[in-house]
């Protein structure tokens, strides 16, 4: 404790600081006035003013997904506060560890329908991992450091600290971050060893072992992903990621199948639904991954590593689950299994010949033939083409893009790919942009885009300018909303609803008119000049690329299809109907 | 749901603003069933509340439940009693029943046979209070039904585990 009591807006800016905060995005207005005031009279701390409250959510999840610290937001009451609800619940979802201050009416008012008040902990209780209501300035102090304590251990995600403007005046203790643990909250991080020699001996049996990776190896760490390609390799097993996991095992790995689930690999699926032991590690079988439930890997057992106990046994019955974290319980495993016998190394080459032949389906192939016209995939091919060697950032928005990125980019290592994968969020990409260029300055930060998604944020292009951050803005412009058009033509009679872009503003005078610079490229032979004019080019950059609008995005699993069933191409569709129990799915 | 069952969870919690409503909200945004709910500080000193959900499901569902609710930051212990071994349940009832003649004075009889208490009573009617299983809740009500029953108000299960044992 220390000696002088100081305000509560000062606590705040303290155990921030303590916390090991660098910077912090956010939005100010009344009920916050009293930390803007603190932070305007220190310098420990950087804000980085964003342009509407769900942007700085955004940009705090880029901040902590390229770093693996706890993204902080400072909003104002009410509007402020409601505004961050939708990124929020993307921490939630994709478990992302943010810390949100919001500021609140003062503790007389609440309750009363004062200007600017609404029920912030009631609003985001079910958006949160955890929430406070601080009314006492002395409990301030505890309440910070337990709110990072909180939103970065076990599975991480987002906690609210909501702060009621008389609390921020008023007078308190501090303490430091030492007291900082919560009471009880203690997730259990190493798994029951018995259930760890079983998981062992299942490996050593196994004939077909396929590893399921997903985000939570990335949010264990860097050193979670090394002991799972250790893993991997002393297997000698493929290996699929989901969306949220890429990075987390290296692209160019030979035991690499690419992602799995809805547009994942062909490769990855069939292994996925032809595999005798499938070993899921921080991945939560998720609708997109698993398919149709009750096809999903019908011949397999499986191991389950997971931090969440609610995640094992959810969807998917689970032979032998490990409850801890990723690296603690890979570390284990991976002793356990080396003390087993070797696998049967016949089976283990049919396996990979098997998997070999699914390889060469060639299953991302697309059509070549129109010379004149861009294919999104191949302006994806030459982006990553070009900047692969300058080890980039990428973001995304949502939709057709998104996945084309996730199966055309080569993620090497963790933190490098940040993108909306529960919630799956449109105009996610350029405020986590503005987060991941933050954090890292003088890397190249692209946000892969649709020109429908980069919309429903482009205001955060005025972030950008501001603190001069060199965004580039990568637009596969295909005038429609890609995704949404996708599934009308292969669900609803190629009705176009309301998916169509109309009235596009100009989005090379639109990076002009916010300080950057801006291209656009309507034919494959500008398309490298035009990639390298944005890499070159030291500032932000917008460089929109007219492409195929009629593209479709496959390979695809159709909605209540099992993994066996994807279609790999435009050819595929008229065989495969979708269901009708597959139509009412999402 | 073919193999539904029905399971008692007990779950120790801080006793702060906002549990109930964590617990409460977890089972409407999951789409659990309550059958019944109770709650009341029991540790003054640690501030902890105890909360007594009554609720069905598959295994699986009970299994997630129970998962969700442990997962809580404020959630100090979940226990599923009805898995864990035998427990004694029981649920309080008063029970208003308006009447005049003979079936004021059976309802009276009946009362007495299942050891209901008379805790008010006017010329025109009784209040009871019956504290039992929720069977014989039910069976109560059922039978005052017919001689008058006016209001019921019930607490909802209190559970603990039976023999030595504590958590």
């Amino acid at each position: 404790m220390s000696a002088e009591p100081i305000c509560g807006a000062d606590i705040v800016i303290k155990a921030l600081v303590d916390q090991g905060v660098d910077v912090v995005f956010g939005y100010p207005g009344g009920a916050v006035l009293p930390i803007y005031d603190s932070l305007f009279k220190q310098n420990a701390l950087r804000h980085i003013l964003v342009r509407q409250e769900g942007g700085a959510v955004h940009a705090a999840e880029g901040y902590a997904r390229s770093t693996g610290r706890v993204g902080v937001v400072l909003v104002t009451s009410g509007p402020g506060a409601t505004n961050a609800v939708t990124g929020l619940t993307d921490a939630l979802m994709d478990s992302v560890p943010v810390v949100c201050l919001t500021g609140q009416v003062p503790t007389h008012l609440i309750g009363n329908d004062a200007f600017q008040e609404a029920d912030t902990t009631g609003i985001t209780r079910p958006c949160t991992k955890h929430n406070y209501l601080v009314k006492d300035a002395n409990e301030l102090a505890r309440i910070m450091h337990e709110a990072f304590y909180v939103a970065k251990s076990g599975r991480p995600g987002p906690v609210v600290v909501d702060l009621p403007k008389d609390v921020l005046f008023a007078l308190g203790r501090y303490s430091g971050p030492e007291q900082g643990r919560h009471k009880t909250y203690r997730p259990q991080l190493d798994a029951d060893p018995a259930r760890i020699e079983e998981a062992a001996a299942l490996i050593a049996a196994a004939k077909k072992p396929l590893f399921y990776g997903g985000g939570g190896i990335v949010n264990s760490g860097p050193e979670a992903c090394a002991r799972f390609a250790e893993l991997v390799r002393m297997v000698d097993a493929p290996c699929t990621l989901t969306l949220m996991g890429l990075g987390a095992f290296p692209a160019s790995d030979p035991h690499f199948l690419g992602m799995v689930g809805m547009h994942g690999l062909y490769e990855s699926n069939m292994a996925m639904h032809d595999c005798d032991l499938m070993i899921a590690v921080g991945s939560r079988f998720d609708d997109r991954v698993t398919g149709r439930l009750n096809a999903f890997a019908p011949n397999s057992k499986k191991i389950h590593i997971d931090i969440d106990p609610s995640s094992l046994n959810k969807n998917v019955r689970i032979d032998v689950p490990l409850l801890g974290d990723c690296g603690r319980v890979l570390t284990a495993l991976t002793s356990a299994v080396k003390k087993q016998k070797k696998s049967d190394g016949a089976a283990r080459k049919a396996w990979w010949r098997e998997i070999d032949q699914w390889r060469g389906r060639d299953c991302l192939r697309y059509d070549h033939t129109k010379p004149d016209v861009i294919k999104p995939q191949y302006a994806l091919e030459r982006l990553y083409e070009l900047v692969k060697d300058r080890n980039p950032y990428i973001t995304t928005e949502v939709g057709q893009h998104q996945m084309w990125a996730a199966q055309f980019f080569k993620f090497e290592e963790p933190y490098h790919w940040m993108t909306s994968g529960g919630l799956g969020t449109m105009g996610y990409g350029l405020p986590a942009a503005v987060g991941v260029q933050v954090a890292h300055p003088d890397a190249l930060v692209i946000d892969i885009a649709g020109e429908a998604s980069i919309l429903m944020n482009i205001q955060e292009l005025s972030t950008i300018a501001q603190y001069r951050l060199p965004v580039k803005a990568f637009i596969l412009n295909n005038q429609y909303m890609g995704m949404v058009r996708q599934w009308q033509e292969l669900l609803h009679g190629a009705r176009y609803s309301e998916t169509y872009s109309a009235a596009l503003p100009d989005f090379v005078k639109l990076a002009d008119a916010f300080g950057g610079k801006g291209m656009r490229v309507t034919k494959p032979a500008e398309l490298d000049d035009a990639i390298r004019a944005m890499i070159d080019h030291p500032g932000a950059f917008v460089l929109d690329v007219a492409v195929d609008e009629m593209e479709n995005c496959f390979p695809m699993i159709p909605s209540g299809a099992a993994h066996n069933e994807m279609l790999l191409g435009p050819a595929d569709k008229a065989g495969s109907p979708v269901s009708e129990e597959g139509m009412v799915l999402v | 749901m073919s193999d539904s069952d029905r399971h008692t969870i007990a779950v120790l919690v801080d006793n702060e603003p906002g549990v109930l409503a964590r617990v409460i909200g977890l089972f409407s945004g999951r789409g659990y069933n309550i059958e019944s709910l109770t709650v009341a500080e029991v540790d003054r000193s640690n501030s902890l509340s105890r909360i007594t959900i009554v609720t069905s499901g598959t295994p699986m569902i009970i299994e997630q439940i129970k998962a969700q609710l442990s997962r809580l930051v404020p959630v100090h212990k979940v226990h599923d009693l009805t898995a864990e071994g035998p427990c004694v349940e029981r649920e309080m009832a008063l029970i208003k029943v308006a009447g005049h003649g003979e079936a004021r004075v059976e309802s009276l009889r009946l009362a007495d046979v299942f050891r209901a208490r008379v805790v008010d009573s006017t010329t025109a009617s009784f209040v009871f209070e019956l504290t039992g299983s929720a069977e014989k809740l039910d069976a109560f009500i059922a039978l005052m039904e017919p001689l008058g029953l006016a209001e019921v108000s019930r607490t909802g299960a209190a559970a603990i585990a039976r023999g030595p044992g504590s958590f």
